[in-house]
């Protein structure tokens, strides 16, 4: 009786008697939830265009805020500080374009028409690979990453807003916006949904499989390095980071693998689920709700809408 | 054997009478001595024929004669182990889709491959993209040059619209059309692309009389009022043998005749693979 109630109404009281935590810890969750989406955003990028779950989206992420630090670390100083930021992005998005190219030619081309299964062990291995030229070129320590991105705190009415967060909505937000026109409007976007709807035809009408194939991991890398910029600068750049890929995974499960809008909205999801679990349901669980929430989350959704909120559903006539 | 029977393909007239305006010129695709294997299996052996610019070339077979194959390294699909293409006046050892599509080769397929996600519209419109060519930043703008580039090609997709009859089903996706209309949105994405060489691979398959008039009107029209050669593979004989101007028959990978419908109607090889016993 006593679990019922701890479970079913004291969290609400609470909420109620205490509004503005309420408001800040929904803020929190969704700012969370944010960063999720953003490294989402990049499996489902890739899902989308080729089938493939690439297991290597959080370690591009990593690689990507490693490149960035250390290319700022080696910039003369003295140079004003926008410089020194804006080179350094330039120069990080022609690697990223580059890693691009070399995925293509040296993993995806030599396995292509190969089972789906066998590309994503070929990411798998190429996590590991960008694991380590990350190690080597850049050192294993705990980098700062400081661009510049405003960390104050905003206080609101007593509720509590980190600028960064924010900055990290805002950057989520335009980057989303810039995709579906991409994907929409472009002619590039229309080849791109061709090919992940099939490929034989896409080949019949001229869409070069090897030039999309270059532009989705260019893509995705440029995602990354927007969700390794936004973590680096709340954690810290450190090896950890590769691990949030396993994050994304409950809400890709959660928003459907192909649904760029579920990956948003699942990661949201998810992250204000987090937040809200942890704090109201505290005695419940006694805390560390936020290492497990998003997987049992997932589970649940598997059971009842395996194809998530937006994912296709998988018909087949018989 | 279902695909052996006779079907009068009613109110079509065979390109070959006496209203035929069309100029039939020289070759412009020609295969050589083409082998194609599958592991131990000899798709095609050793064929060899040539298309003429503007003309209807059949080619037809039982099942698993090796008819599919053939289209597929027409285009590039396939890569054949020995044999050449010619075409556009130079030799190729295989073809590449990219090349063949950017050269105006234009195919549709046997199992319909639409982009079921797209409407019919993006379908067409995805038969454009090699002749679009302003720059990616003006794109995501869609501003400037490549707001006047979607025009102009929009505007040549709903021209194809118009001919193919299909305007009320614009913005339909095509995934949700019936197997008809969907084999027409086919047609119309390779009709987009303003092919110089159309292979239509079983184009009539799975459909009634009436859809099958549909459709041997429109070849006939897109063959006569834009010179577009036309390269077919059908089961249904009375549409071949109305629409086609030459038939090559393959059987087991072995071209075993070649020449104008009636001259392969009265061929003995012919009659004894492909049309059998039943025909007496």
């Amino acid at each position: 009786m006593e679990l019922i109630y701890a479970v079913l109404v004291q969290p609400f009281v609470d909420m109620y008697l205490d509004p503005l935590i309420f408001i800040e810890t929904v803020i929190k969750g969704l700012m969370a939830g944010v960063l999720y989406s953003l490294v989402a955003l990049g499996f489902v990028l890739i899902f989308k265009a080729s089938g493939v779950f690439n297991f290597a989206q959080g370690v591009m992420a990593l690689f990507a805020a490693l490149t960035l630090t250390g290319i700022m670390e080696y910039m003369p100083d003295g140079l004003p500080k926008w410089l020194t930021v804006i080179v350094a992005l330039g120069a990080t998005v022609v690697i990223m374009i580059l890693l691009a190219v070399i995925i293509e030619r040296v993993v995806l081309r030599p396995l292509v028409n190969q089972e789906l299964i066998i590309l994503f062990m070929a990411t798998l291995g190429l996590s590991y690979v960008l694991e380590g030229a990350g190690d080597l070129m850049w050192g294993s320590d705990v980098k700062v990453l400081d661009i510049g991105l405003p960390t104050d705190i905003w206080d609101i009415g007593g509720v509590y807003v980190e600028q960064l967060d924010v900055t990290a909505a805002i950057a989520a937000g335009s980057l989303v916006a810039v995709l579906a026109i991409f994907f929409t409007k472009t002619r590039i976007g229309r080849a791109l949904r061709a090919v992940a709807d099939d490929h034989q035809a896409a080949l019949s009408v001229g869409i070069s499989l090897q030039q999309i194939w270059v532009i989705v991991w260019s893509v995705a890398g440029i995602v990354a390095l927007v969700a390794g910029i936004m973590w680096g600068s709340k954690s810290g750049v450190q090896f950890s980071l590769s691990l949030i890929a396993l994050k994304a995974l409950p809400v890709l499960i959660l928003g459907g693998f192909t649904s760029i809008p579920g990956a948003i909205i699942g990661g949201l999801i998810i992250g204000l689920g987090e937040k809200v679990v942890e704090v109201f349901w505290y005695s419940v669980h006694g805390g560390a709700v936020e290492n497990w929430f998003a997987f049992m989350l997932a589970l649940a959704f598997l059971m009842f809408r395996p194809q998530g909120l937006f994912g296709d559903k998988i018909i087949e006539r018989v | 054997m279902a695909e052996a029977q006779v079907i009068d393909s009613g109110g079509v007239n065979p390109p070959s009478g006496s209203v035929d305006t069309r100029t039939i010129g020289d070759p412009v695709l020609a295969v050589e001595n083409i082998i194609v294997k599958f592991g131990g299996v000899t798709a095609i052996n050793d064929v060899s024929f040539d298309v003429r610019k503007g003309e209807i070339r059949a080619i037809i077979g039982p099942n698993g004669a090796g008819k599919s194959s053939m289209l597929n390294v027409l285009n590039g699909f396939y890569k054949p182990r020995s044999g050449q293409i010619k075409f556009a006046g130079k030799t190729f050892p295989s073809m590449d889709p990219y090349y063949a599509a950017s050269h105006g080769i234009a195919r549709t397929f046997q199992n319909i491959a639409l982009f079921r996600g797209m409407s019919t519209l993006d379908n067409l419109m995805t038969g454009r993209l090699l002749k679009m060519k302003s720059n990616f930043f003006w794109q995501c703008l869609y501003f400037g040059p490549a707001q006047k580039e979607e025009l102009e090609n929009r505007a040549h997709v709903e021209r194809v619209i118009d001919f193919l009859e299909i305007q009320p089903i614009r913005r339909t996706p095509v995934g949700r059309l019936p197997y008809g209309l969907q084999k027409r949105v086919e047609l119309g994405r390779a009709l987009a692309m303003d092919p110089d060489i159309l292979l239509l691979d079983e184009p009539m398959a799975g459909m009634n009389v009436e859809e099958k008039e549909d459709m041997s009107r429109f070849i006939m029209d897109v063959n006569e009022e834009f010179g577009t050669t036309v390269i077919l593979i059908e089961h249904d004989m009375g549409v071949v043998m109305d629409l086609s101007d030459r038939v090559v028959v393959l059987d087991y990978g072995v071209k075993i005749a070649d020449g104008t419908p009636d001259e392969v109607r009265a061929n003995q090889n012919v009659i004894d693979a492909y049309l059998g016993v039943s025909h007496d």
